[in-house]
């Protein structure tokens, strides 16, 4: 990839511009009002809330645990002090003897009992749960909500994010696939899209493929890694979302994978697997199930290492942001908090990419490892073909 | 683990399956088709161009290559010509030499000849001459001797010293 001066440049504003918004991810700008505040909420709010947070570490662990967390509202920022939040509610979806579509609304940010069609639902830690008219909630020994579960699927603030991820990538990349029709040159933000596609052609699908059959998962690839890659990039402003550092959504992009393998692997894989070829019988039946476990893992570590590396990501920043709130001296501890946090955002944004580019690697890599044919099983049974021949 | 498993919510689950499906779908049709085809007619024409270029180029060198060939074989054809021609008049040269010596021998062997046939015939000439000289001398003797025998035997030596001076 070629970098020109302007590109550089441009890109340096567009992070120096962004950075300083990353602090609006905190939970308030003003670092005395906090103080102020969040005595005050401790009082007025520890009778009604008992998970309130008690001091201010334990405040911030519960921040940084919201913000992993998925939410049935999109939130920007909160003000302790009056217990507003700014931001708008989301569409609830539950099936629970029937589909209820509600406003988010109306749990007000988990704060109140939701009555919908006569049943009764609470938001206990971002998720909703069955109860009564007065929000009795259950719990286990280990803090666990034992009440019933409805089927959730609320258009939740991740669901959100990936619509506009895919609205924005359908602009970016219809937009280019018409530039194409006006010359054999892209133009505009076409030039930055063009070398990427390139680039995981022949440098992820090409030689992990193969040439002769990488073209029909360039579209599976080509979509994962900028979905990721966005999706991660989102996860860096001040928005707060953390898609690709949810379980849920590594999951489903690694099942894909799998799926994908599984589904367009070759009679030389299962050979592989059930059968192995070229060892003893004992050995080919001890192998069968680490092999069948093998096909298991490849995609397990997949999404494991997107998540982990992702909320590991925001973990650190955060608490690098939290840092300043927790110390003593602010005056000290600012620059500290907002160097090292620029530090870790730079690294960040090459983690982003970075993640999507090793998703959609190891994504081809498993893929050819399905599709490749095993030359050197042909030239090995060729070769003990010949040799009675020359004897 | 356990947070993990506690984390999984299956709606955000169904909604990415549904959403990365679409997307695929959708993308495949509008975006990657039509971006990977043109792409690759590109790199495809480019690929062309630069054949069809280094083709033009061999051409050239070819082509090239027959204009010196045929300005040597000129050059050759001409630098054979100029040796004929200069062979052709030595050869010529050298003959009219020849020719000119033979008949320059062939007219002093006639000269020689000439002067032979000159030289035997002056002295056949010479030979009557004296014959008759001396048939002369004998009939004047002969007829001196018969007047006077002492003037006889001097006239005689006279005579033949002049014969001896002649």
């Amino acid at each position: 990839m070629v970098f020109s001066g302007k590109f550089i440049k441009n890109t340096l504003t567009a992070l120096i511009a962004v950075f300083p918004l990353l602090s609006f991810a905190n939970p308030d700008q003003d670092t005395l009002n906090i103080k102020a505040g969040s005595t005050a909420y401790t009082k007025e709010h520890a009778v009604q809330d008992e998970h309130a947070p008690q001091d201010k570490n334990d405040k911030i662990n519960a921040y940084i645990d919201h913000h992993l967390q998925d939410s049935h509202d999109f939130v920007f920022f909160s003000d302790e002090s009056t217990g507003e939040h700014y931001g708008f509610p989301l569409p609830v979806i539950v099936f629970d003897d029937g589909l209820h579509v509600f406003s988010s609304a109306r749990f007000h940010h988990g704060e109140e009992v939701a009555e919908v069609d006569g049943n009764y639902y609470a938001m206990h830690h971002g998720k909703i749960y069955k109860t009564d008219a007065n929000g009795t909630m259950k719990f286990d020994e280990h803090g666990h909500a034992e009440n019933e579960k409805p089927l959730d699927f609320s258009i939740t603030k991740n669901v959100i994010t990936m619509l506009f991820v895919c609205v924005l990538m359908f602009l970016m990349f219809v937009g280019l696939a018409k530039s194409y029709k006006k010359g054999p040159l892209p133009t505009g933000f076409g030039r930055v899209l063009e070398p990427l596609i390139i680039f995981i052609r022949d440098e992820v699908a090409v030689p992990n493929i193969g040439e002769k059959k990488y073209r029909k998962y360039m579209g599976f690839l080509l979509t994962v890694f900028f979905f990721i890659w966005i999706l991660n990039l989102l996860g860096m402003t001040p928005l707060g979302v953390n898609v690709t550092g949810n379980i849920s959504v590594t999951v489903c992009l690694a099942l894909f994978t799998y799926f994908i393998t599984q589904f367009s692997a070759n009679k030389d894989y299962w050979k592989h697997i059930f059968w192995m070829p070229d060892v003893p019988v004992p050995m080919k039946i001890i192998l069968m199930p680490i092999e069948i476990l093998g096909t298991l893992t490849k995609p397990f570590a997949l999404l494991i290492r997107l998540f982990a590396n992702i909320t590991a990501g925001h973990v650190v920043i955060m608490s690098l942001i939290a840092m300043m709130f927790v110390g003593k001296n602010l005056v000290a501890d600012m620059p500290i908090s907002l160097g090292l946090t620029l530090f870790i955002s730079v690294i960040e944004l090459l983690v982003a990419f970075l993640q999507a580019f090793i998703f959609t690697m190891l994504s081809s890599l498993f893929i050819g490892m399905a599709v490749q044919d095993h030359h050197h099983e042909e030239d090995h049974d060729a070769h003990t073909e010949e040799e009675p021949i020359i004897i | 683990m356990d947070k993990l498993v506690n984390d999984f919510s299956l709606g955000l689950f169904f909604w990415q399956a549904v959403i990365l499906v679409v997307l695929i779908l959708l993308l495949v049709k509008f975006a990657w088709r039509p971006i990977m085809t043109s792409i690759t007619a590109r790199e495809a024409g480019i690929a062309a161009a630069l054949a069809a270029a280094e083709a033009a180029r061999k051409e050239m060198q070819n082509l090239q290559a027959d204009n010196q060939r045929i300005l040597q074989e000129a050059r050759a054809e001409r630098d054979a010509m100029l040796k004929e021609a200069r062979e052709i008049k030595e050869k010529m040269v050298a003959d009219a030499r020849a020719e000119a010596q033979v008949q320059g021998e062939k007219m002093i062997e006639q000269a020689k000849a000439t002067i032979d046939s000159e030289k035997k015939a002056a002295m056949a000439e010479l030979k009557n001459q004296v014959t008759t000289l001396s048939v002369e001398i004998a009939e004047k003797i002969l007829k001196t001797q018969l007047s006077d025998a002492a003037a006889q035997a001097s006239l005689v030596d006279k005579m033949l010293d002049d014969v001896k001076l002649n």
